[in-house]
């Protein structure tokens, strides 16, 4: 299971949960779960099934997954992944 | 040379003269709230920035039909210097009571600068001459003022350099604890900068990104107010002062041409914001301005997404350049910089290094002003765009230079020869005697 690293301004859709354990081998497959066991984070995690929303940096380890393999990044057991808005830049 | 300042004009009548301040029960009236760029929800006033139903950014709506009958040009001419003459199109309700004298900088007049880029009416606005030497002044005057109003224990950062000492020098004046955080290896003099005001500098092993990647985490912990997270919809009002100064000091008009460097993108983007608010409150007629950015080529992805066309910002994973005030490689603001740049004939400059060096001693050299890198990046970028036809040549420029040359020591060297100043050839001259005979045998080499 990875673990999901949920930022406070999604937290009423995951019931205040923090962190949360999910099965899957890719970040799209984690994601997908994550989406399925909660549907109110759905607008905020995709634009459409299979696109992230443009305003949702996905980080596995500290690394954008656009740096990776996006959302077929591969992710295991320890593997950890947060989720932030894009927002960089003084 | 760059002597003569451009001033406020006298104000014209105004067809809708209001009193000189907003009724004391209606100053926050204006204030509607925050609003989401991308959906448009509302959502209340609050150290927030991000739309809890899409996940897109926060910005400050206003009722700009209500500031329209309380501000006029001749409101604003009888005010003092500095940025809060433009209180009502700012996200403050009252001017705080403490606080740096932050912005009214000149906008100077560049003949001999212009000439050699082929450009007749090019003005330079000078923002280095704020307190802390650039132009982020102006953003974390309005954050640290809506800091202090939600009562936040702490100013933090991320930081490329300016908005360390900026963040730092403003906590000082309200006497909050200021937490900065930079890359690790950051120009040493802008760590100094930030250290004597008092700050605690977090020095962190990786890029920009990295560092704001971890802001971003800290600041949903802690609730401290980061000036450019959970304050950035505030923060970045501050940019618009830059616009009203300029229409402002032409005589409540506008250019045909503003260029800037693109970092996140917000500034660039804001000063355009700024522009059509004060069209929509009737202190300046609505003519076309096109928006040139300025981009380091070794971190680029504005200036890449303009030159494809493609409405998505790839991020640069390791940005390589001199110019670490933009090394920004995932930029907020960076697509409706690029839209911004799009829509109305303008563009975004990739500037190699070189070029950015030789426009800072240019500039220096020509007009009096020593700019940051940020500042070099923004002149080759108004010759860039010179000679691709962007600019012509009877177009009125406003070049902007957000920060002071101090603050990046090293670079204006670059590209220059390690060679000794001789008669006629200026630089750095070989150490003599302290007598006139080793002068004069210096002097007849």
């Amino acid at each position: 299971m990875s673990t999901i690293r949920i930022p406070p301004v999604l937290r009423t859709s995951t019931g205040g949960q923090k962190l949360i354990e999910i099965d899957g081998t890719t970040v799209g497959e984690v994601l997908t779960a994550l989406v399925a066991s909660h549907p109110g984070l759905e607008a905020q995690i995709f634009a459409e099934p299979g696109a992230l929303n443009r305003f949702m940096n996905v980080f596995v380890n500290d690394t954008d997954i656009r740096h990776l393999e996006t959302l077929a990044t591969p992710v295991g057991e320890r593997d950890s992944i947060v989720l932030l808005p894009a927002m960089a830049g003084g | 040379m760059t002597t003569e300042l451009l001033g406020a004009p006298p104000a014209p009548p105004n067809p809708q003269p209001g009193p000189a301040a907003p009724k004391a029960d209606r100053k926050a009236d204006r204030i509607l709230g925050l609003r989401c760029r991308a959906c448009g929800r509302p959502e209340p006033i609050g150290p927030s920035y991000v739309c809890p139903a899409c996940f897109g950014p926060l910005e400050v709506a206003y009722d700009l039909d209500l500031v329209r009958g309380h501000l006029s040009r001749a409101t604003i001419a009888a005010r003092p210097a500095g940025i809060w003459r433009y209180l009502e199109l700012l996200p403050v309700a009252v001017q705080p009571g403490r606080g740096l004298p932050v912005g009214s900088t000149p906008l100077l007049p560049a003949e001999r600068l212009g000439a050699t880029i082929g450009i007749e009416r090019l003005l330079l606005k000078d923002d280095s001459r704020n307190p802390t030497l650039s132009f982020k002044d102006r953003a974390v005057a309005i954050a640290v003022a809506k800091a202090v109003d939600f009562g936040l224990e702490a100013l933090a950062c991320a930081s490329t350099g300016n908005l360390a000492g900026a963040t730092a020098a403003a906590a000082a004046v309200v006497g909050l604890p200021a937490y900065v955080f930079v890359p690790a290896d950051l120009e040493p003099a802008k760590i100094d900068h930030a250290l004597a005001y008092g700050a605690t500098v977090v020095p962190v092993d990786g890029t920009y990104d990295d560092v704001n990647r971890l802001c971003l985490e800290v600041a949903d912990e802690l609730g401290w107010g980061f000036v450019n997270i959970n304050l950035r919809p505030f923060y970045a009002e501050g940019s618009k002062t830059l616009a009203f100064e300029i229409a402002e000091a032409l005589g409540w008009r506008l250019p045909d041409v503003i260029v800037a460097p693109v970092a996140s993108g917000a500034m660039f983007t804001k000063i355009a914001r700024g522009f059509d608010e004060l069209a929509t409150i009737g202190l300046v007629e609505r003519t076309p301005v096109r928006f040139v950015g300025g981009q380091a080529a070794g971190c680029s992805p504005v200036a890449a997404a303009f030159r494809t066309g493609s409405d998505t910002i790839e991020p640069v994973r390791t940005p390589n350049t001199i110019v670490r005030s933009l090394a920004i490689g995932n930029p907020a603001d960076g697509r409706p910089a690029a839209e911004l740049a799009r829509s109305n004939g303008g563009s975004i400059e990739a500037i190699p290094d070189e070029a950015t060096a030789e426009a800072i001693r240019r500039t220096a050299r020509l007009e009096g002003i020593y700019a940051e890198t940020a500042g070099g990046v923004t002149i080759a970028a108004a010759e860039a765009a010179r000679r691709n036809g962007t600019i012509r040549p009877d177009d009125e420029v406003v070049a902007l230079l957000t920060g002071n040359g101090l603050k990046t020591p090293d670079a204006v060297r670059l590209g220059v020869p390690a060679q000794p100043a001789e008669p006629g050839r200026p630089g750095l001259a070989p150490t003599i005697g302290p007598s006139y005979r080793a002068f004069e045998a210096w002097l007849e080499r």
